[in-house]
């Protein structure tokens, strides 16, 4: 069993309101030479893909709270089904705010503590990649590696057990750091709890993170970082071809 | 039967209230001093129609649940009135 086609298969669902979602299509076929097709929120069906990318954007005006309207898209049937098949799903940004409302992932994200919208280049480091293998796989543990944010509600938040849980299970794999790696809360631009930019699911196939990998992945834009995200995805796919098997 | 739910969406204690801090020292800002804690939040009002008020309770329940409060941050507390008869019924969950 190889992949869907000979390279990486990509779904990017679009909700009203998305807006980065021509920034993964570009980085996919234009950057990595990858298939990848836009897929309507009113679908019901993914079709054959690899991998599920929920890209950031205001899904539905972000009304009432970010991600609250979309996750109940007929799309997202489709998406619950593959990610707990064990499909790579990745969320950023408003895609993060849908997976958590969607419940495939715990927590929320909520105002930003100082109330501003931020939009800036931020270090992160990447802490247990191999909870996230099909996304971080190819990062050093320790890693600090620059992304750009764009939100206002970025702040996570969960009650402490939760947050207990979720550390001790190795799943929280970005947090919010200066250049060399270090978290404290001048680097935390948001207030999140315990800098959290990023947890994994149980399973370690849906990753969702407030930065945007999508928007740092060619030098002319500032940085490069967001492709060791792709190429971990690409070597993951290329290593575990059984992954193409669990497409729905 | 017609009803007419006020529903009120606020952050659970314990959740940083950003915006309630905001207004809170806008409102010192203004001279009152006296002015401690203020926490933001959301009103809805919602019409709806039910056959009677357990069905209208329930229905009103469900919909905080599904989808007007997210409780990992969030409470919901409504209340629920017939658009006919004056009677009103006070509700808190979360």
């Amino acid at each position: 069993m190889t992949l869907v086609t000979a390279r990486p298969s990509v779904g990017v669902v679009v909700f009203p309101g998305t807006w980065s979602e021509r920034d993964f299509l570009h980085v996919a076929e234009a950057v990595l030479g990858w298939d990848a097709r836009p897929v309507w929120h009113a679908d019901a069906e993914l079709g054959a893909v690899d991998a599920v990318v929920l890209p950031g954007g205001f899904a539905h005006g972000d009304h009432l709270r970010t991600g609250a309207i979309a996750r109940f898209s007929p799309i997202m049937g489709a998406v619950e089904a593959y990610a707990a098949a064990g499909g790579p799903v990745i969320g950023s940004c408003n895609g993060f705010q849908v997976l958590t409302e969607a419940g495939l992932l715990p927590g929320a994200l909520t105002r930003n503590d100082h109330l501003e919208f931020r939009c800036d280049w931020q270090w992160l480091r990447v802490e247990r990649p191999a909870s996230a293998p099909a996304w971080l796989g190819e990062i050093a543990e320790g890693a600090a590696i620059r992304l750009p944010i764009s939100h206002g509600e970025g702040r996570y938040v969960a009650d402490p057990a939760t947050l207990d849980a979720i550390e001790a299970a190795g799943r929280v794999v970005l947090r919010y750091a200066d250049a060399a790696g270090r978290v404290s809360a001048e680097a935390n631009p948001n207030g999140s709890e315990r800098s959290i930019a990023g947890i994994v699911n149980e399973l370690g196939n849906v990753l969702g993170l407030m930065p945007h990998p999508e928007r740092a992945a060619e030098a002319e834009v500032g940085g490069t970082d967001g492709l060791l995200l792709f190429r971990s995805l690409e070597r993951w796919l290329q290593e575990r071809p059984a992954a193409a098997e669990r497409r729905l | 039967m017609r009803w007419q739910a006020e529903v009120q969406v606020a952050l659970r204690t314990g959740i940083a209230d950003p915006e309630g801090q905001t207004i809170a020292s806008a409102l010192r800002s203004l001279g009152y001093d006296t002015v401690g804690e203020v926490r933001s939040g959301k009103l809805l009002r919602i019409a709806f129609e039910a056959e009677d008020s357990a069905a209208a309770e329930e229905a009103v329940a469900d919909m905080c649940r599904r989808l007007l409060a997210n409780p990992v941050m969030e409470t919901a507390s409504w209340e629920l009135r017939a658009d006919e008869e004056p009677q009103s019924a006070e509700t808190v969950i979360g």
